[in-house]
Parts: structure tokens; C-alpha cells; sequence
């Protein structure tokens, strides 16, 4: 995924308050604490990922995202980051909305299902995409909803959402700068920074 | 390894100690208690520079015994959680756990002796609050030579203190750890408590509470009052499940079934009378009116965030699915304000079947969670050790 949180650092000040919705084993949490001295908190409901916040000292709490965020007083955090979360919520552009609601700033991150390796097993199996970054069975896998960076900007403009910045991290194509040419095709993981 | 393994997990070895206190201890009621004795317990041993102390605060009908087994041969009630490579890991914790004043297990309490009457305190024991039994460790802290806890934990009342010591002495715990607790009781549980003091006056031999003085014992009425209680601290679905409408003797399809006796209310007239031999009238009357009066934002205008921005120390929330008497939304009411005030908070809220009563019962996600939590804490503090 995002191995260097370079320019999602840049995007976030030094002792702001930052929320990160589905935090995962809270490395990004964790990182960015100690580079940026952020008070972060992480929400996550995975049992050995909050097991994993906890042994690195993250503030972790149990909250499942699709129950509301209604326990979050408006503009009570800087940024709201969810990353590599969205396709697996049951009302996307609900919680879009919440967490400009929450944050005054949001950063999100998502698969882009545009990237050619899954047109290319759509295309060519006639099957439904596994590959190593989307390694889940259709009938098994929390990424309920497939779309892509051309989707998730069309949602913005739909919801009065402005996107300060857009970034696309593709891999060894990144290299080569063929995902900033043409992100759909060669840009697997999309980052957005949001605001309303 | 195995052998490392025994030794690592062995035995909690318990140091059973009382220490009575000459200086007054100034109650939130007004009242002076001139003087007051705790009986505690103490696991593991405390370090050079004194760090790695941990305070066990019992709730409702909790004593000092905590961990181990005593010389009655009798388990501690948080015996799965304190001990030897367990949750709060007495290899690396020295661990505290005294009886509070009011209760009945040695400390100063409505059975004590009245230096100013010379007769047994009775009814007349002055009210408690959550504050008091604070007050009262915090003098046992200092004969410890205990300048700060590493932490202060609890479940359910025992919940409450820990809330307690990090607004009002925010510099003496690094660490809360509330578990199955809430900001105030809900009109439900004060109806609860007030069932039960009832059921306890109701008894033709509590004499006014002065019981003692007569030579009798309000047994029924204490007996009675745990029903309710126990009842309360346990799940629909897990009385389900352990007693459903199994029968303990009679005949369920005879005509006549009148000697039809559940198997429930076999368990809970057990339970009932096993309390009544054991715990104070008295005390129960006063601790459950401390639950009563517990309301920790009072005081700052009922503003949860404001009361917590006085806290220094770092907290671990956690609920149980279950629990009905202090359900999750209570804990996330707390976890909610801690995070608006800016504390460092993890809450856990566990997928438990026991109600109320699983912060006290074996599970492998709670006792992993405190257990990280602690060790986390436990090795910070080794690496500053001089």
C-alpha cells in the first residue's frame, strides 16, 4: 500500500488532532505520532488489529463505522484519515459526509478497481478480479463496493466535496510515472485529501 | 521451558497486612472518622523507586482478597486476572488491593466498635462516597511510600474510583483502567439498589440496623437483596443457557406441581444464602447508597469533557456486550469525553454473554486486552527503572 506516509505527512500539521477510521494495526497512527506529534485516535473493530494497536501504544476504540459516527462532535478533529476502507463500508457516501462533518480536513484512500490489472482479469478470465492486492473470493471479501478514482470524483462533485489534492501510488508503474499519465489504468491505490 | 513456564505462572503468593491510621480522614458527608484501619492484600513486590505499584478497587461486595488462595483455601475474586504471567502480571506488578472503609471484611466499617459510643457503629456508620474510599487509599498510598500509581484499576463501583483518583489526583496515576463502569447510575439502577435496601429494612430482625446490639441478623432480607442484585449482574441468554427450564426435583408433568423446584431458583436461593452468611447488612445498605450518589460530573457542571480535562493519566475503557446494569453505552458515554478532553484512551468493548458479572469471568480478549494494556505499561516503566 502506502509504505512511506511522505506525502500524507505533509498534509497533516504537527500537534493537530487526527481521527483514522478503520486504523488497522495503527502503524499510520503510530508514525505519525512520532514523526508529527499528532493526537491521533483510531477507530477499528478487527480484534487482532485492535490487539496490535494496543502492543504499539495506539489510542484504539472499538466502534464499528457503519453504526454512525454521531459520538463525534463536529469539527472536533483536523483531519479524518480512512484508508483502504471505503469499498468495504455498507453507505460510502454517508460516511463521506460524516467525516467532513468531523474533520476539517479528510484524507481517503481506495483501491482503484480502474487499475489494469484487474480490467485485465475481468477481461481476460471472464471472472471476477483476485489479484495479490485484491486477494479476496467474490462471495468472501469485505470490498462490497467495486468503483474507481473516475467514480469516487464524480460522488465529490455529486456532494459538494472540493478535493485539495489527489495522489495515485501504483507501484513499479509509479516508477515509470505511467500512473500520473493515466491513473485509472496504472494507479492501484488512490489518496485523496477532502475538504467541504 | 516447561519448567519456566511453571514458574512464570506459579502460585500468587498473598501478604495480608492491616494498617490503622491516628489522623482523621474528613468524609464528604462532614463528617470526621477519627480514625480507620484498612485491611489489604499485596502481590508481587515493589521496585527501587517505587513505580510499579497497581491499585485493585473492589466493587460492591469485593474484599482485600483479591488473588491467590488464602489460608481458608479461598480463590480471590479477580484470581483469573492477577497473579503470575495473568493480566495484571504480579512478576512485574506490585499489586494493592485493600478493603474499603464501610464494607465488612476487616476494614473500619458499620461493624466496627464507635470509639464515641463504645457499641458497634450499626446504622449509624457515617454515609459514604466514591471520594471517601479514595481518600482512604490515598492514605495507604503514602504508608506504602507509593508517590503515584502506575495504575488504578477497577470494574463496575471499583470502575467508578478509578474515574475518581484521575480528576481529582491527577498526579498520583499514570494509568485508569475502568472497566464495566459509568459516569452515574441510570433511575433503573438506583431502583434496583433501592429494592434490595428495602428487602434488607423489610426484615423483622434488622432492628433499625442496630442488629449487632441485639444479637440477631437481617439473613432473609440480605439474602433476598443478593437475589435481586445477582440477578441483575447476569444475562437472560446466559441464565438461558445454563439453567433454561431445567427442573432440580419435583415433577414438571405431574397433576400436582407444587414440589416442581427450578434449577434457577435453586442456584439463586443458594446464592442468596451463601451471601447472607458472609456479607454485612449494613454495608450493603451504605455501598449501595454510595453507587447511588456516585455522579462524577457534577461537579463541572455536568460537563463530561470539562471533567476530564483535569485527568493526566492514560485510560483503558471496556464494556461487555451483555451487561446490563452498565451497559457499553456507559463506557462509550466515558471513552467519548476522554477523546473530546484529549486523553490518551483504548476502549474495548468485549462480545460477552455474562451481563454485568464478566468483568469478574475468564475470556480470552478481555484478559489478552488488559494484559497488553499492562505489559505495555510494565515495560516502560522496567526501561526507566535506574
Amino acid at each position: 500500500m502506502i509504505n512511506n506516509n511522505g506525502f500524507i505527512g505533509d498534509w497533516i500539521k504537527e500537534n493537530s488532532r487526527v481521527l483514522d477510521l478503520g486504523c488497522g494495526d495503527g502503524s499510520l497512527l503510530e508514525t505519525l505520532t512520532n514523526k508529527h506529534q499528532v493526537r491521533g485516535y483510531g477507530l477499528e473493530i478487527d480484534p487482532d488489529s485492535i490487539s496490535q494497536c494496543i502492543d504499539r501504544g495506539v489510542n484504539v476504540i472499538e466502534q464499528d463505522l457503519n453504526e454512525g459516527l454521531e459520538n463525534f462532535a463536529d469539527a472536533s478533529f483536523d483531519t479524518v484519515v480512512m484508508m483502504q476502507t471505503l469499498q468495504a463500508l455498507r453507505y460510502p457516501h454517508l460516511v463521506l459526509d460524516e467525516m467532513l462533518r468531523i474533520g476539517k480536513q479528510c484524507i481517503v484512500t481506495f483501491p482503484n478497481f480502474g487499475h489494469w490489472r484487474t480490467r485485465a482479469d475481468l477481461v481476460f478470465s471472464g471472472r471476477m478480479p483476485v489479484t495479490k492486492r485484491l486477494s479476496y473470493q467474490w462471495y468472501d471479501t469485505p470490498n462490497i463496493h467495486f468503483f474507481t478514482y473516475k467514480d469516487f470524483e464524480a460522488l465529490c462533485v455529486e456532494r459538494n466535496i472540493d478535493i485539495v489534492n489527489r495522489n495515485f501510488v501504483g507501484g513499479r508503474a509509479s516508477d515509470l510515472g505511467l500512473d500520473s499519465i493515466w491513473p485509472n489504468l496504472f494507479a492501484h491505490t488512490a489518496v485523496y485529501r477532502l475538504s467541504k | 521451558m516447561a519448567n519456566d513456564l511453571q514458574s512464570s505462572k506459579g502460585q500468587t503468593a498473598i501478604a495480608k497486612t492491616a494498617v490503622a491510621f491516628d489522623r482523621p480522614l474528613n468524609l464528604a458527608c462532614g463528617f470526621e472518622l477519627t480514625t480507620h484501619e484498612l485491611v489489604f492484600e499485596t502481590y508481587g513486590k515493589l521496585n527501587s523507586s517505587h513505580t510499579n505499584a497497581i491499585l485493585i478497587c473492589h466493587a460492591l461486595s469485593g474484599d482485600h482478597h483479591a488473588a491467590g488462595v488464602d489460608s481458608e483455601g479461598k480463590s480471590g475474586w479477580w484470581e483469573h486476572y492477577i497473579g503470575p504471567g495473568k493480566p495484571i502480571d504480579t512478576n512485574r506488578f506490585f499489586v494493592v488491593c485493600p478493603n474499603n472503609i464501610g464494607s465488612c471484611f476487616g476494614s473500619t466499617g458499620p461493624n466496627s466498635i464507635n470509639p464515641a459510643t463504645g457499641k458497634h457503629w450499626g446504622a449509624d456508620f457515617p454515609t459514604l462516597e466514591v471520594g471517601d474510599w479514595v481518600e482512604s487509599q490515598v492514605f495507604l498510598m503514602e504508608h506504602l511510600e507509593i508517590d503515584c500509581w502506575a495504575a488504578v484499576v477497577g470494574g463496575s463501583l471499583g470502575g467508578m474510583q478509578a474515574m475518581h483518583w484521575s480528576v481529582v489526583h491527577p498526579e498520583k496515576l499514570q494509568h485508569a483502567v475502568v472497566i464495566a463502569a459509568s459516569l452515574k447510575l441510570s433511575a433503573q439502577n438506583i431502583a434496583f439498589n433501592e429494592i434490595a435496601r428495602r428487602a434488607i429494612q423489610s426484615d423483622v430482625n434488622f432492628k433499625d440496623g442496630q442488629y449487632l446490639e441485639h444479637q440477631t441478623s437481617p439473613k432473609d432480607g440480605l439474602a433476598l437483596a443478593r437475589m435481586i442484585g445477582h440477578l441483575t449482574y447476569l444475562s437472560d441468554h446466559a441464565l438461558g443457557r445454563k439453567f433454561g427450564r431445567l427442573v432440580r426435583s419435583g415433577d414438571l408433568d405431574a397433576a400436582q406441581k407444587e414440589l416442581v423446584e427450578f434449577e434457577i431458583s435453586s442456584y439463586l436461593n443458594y446464592q442468596g444464602d451463601k451471601f447472607a452468611k458472609g456479607f454485612d447488612a449494613n454495608s450493603y445498605i451504605l455501598i449501595t447508597k454510595m453507587l447511588d450518589y456516585f455522579d462524577l460530573v457534577k461537579n463541572y457542571k455536568n460537563d463530561a469533557l470539562a471533567t476530564f480535562s483535569n485527568a493526566k493519566c492514560q485510560f483503558l475503557v471496556v464494556s461487555f456486550s451483555s451487561d446490563w446494569r452498565f451497559s457499553p453505552e456507559c463506557s462509550e458515554e466515558i471513552t467519548d469525553a476522554l477523546i473530546g478532553a484529549d486523553k490518551n484512551v483504548t476502549y474495548l468493548r468485549i462480545e460477552s454473554d455474562q451481563g454485568h458479572d464478566a468483568f469478574l469471568l475468564p475470556d480470552a480478549r478481555y484478559e489478552n486486552g488488559v494484559s497488553l494494556y499492562l505489559n505495555r505499561v510494565a515495560d516502560q516503566l522496567e526501561a526507566e527503572q535506574p
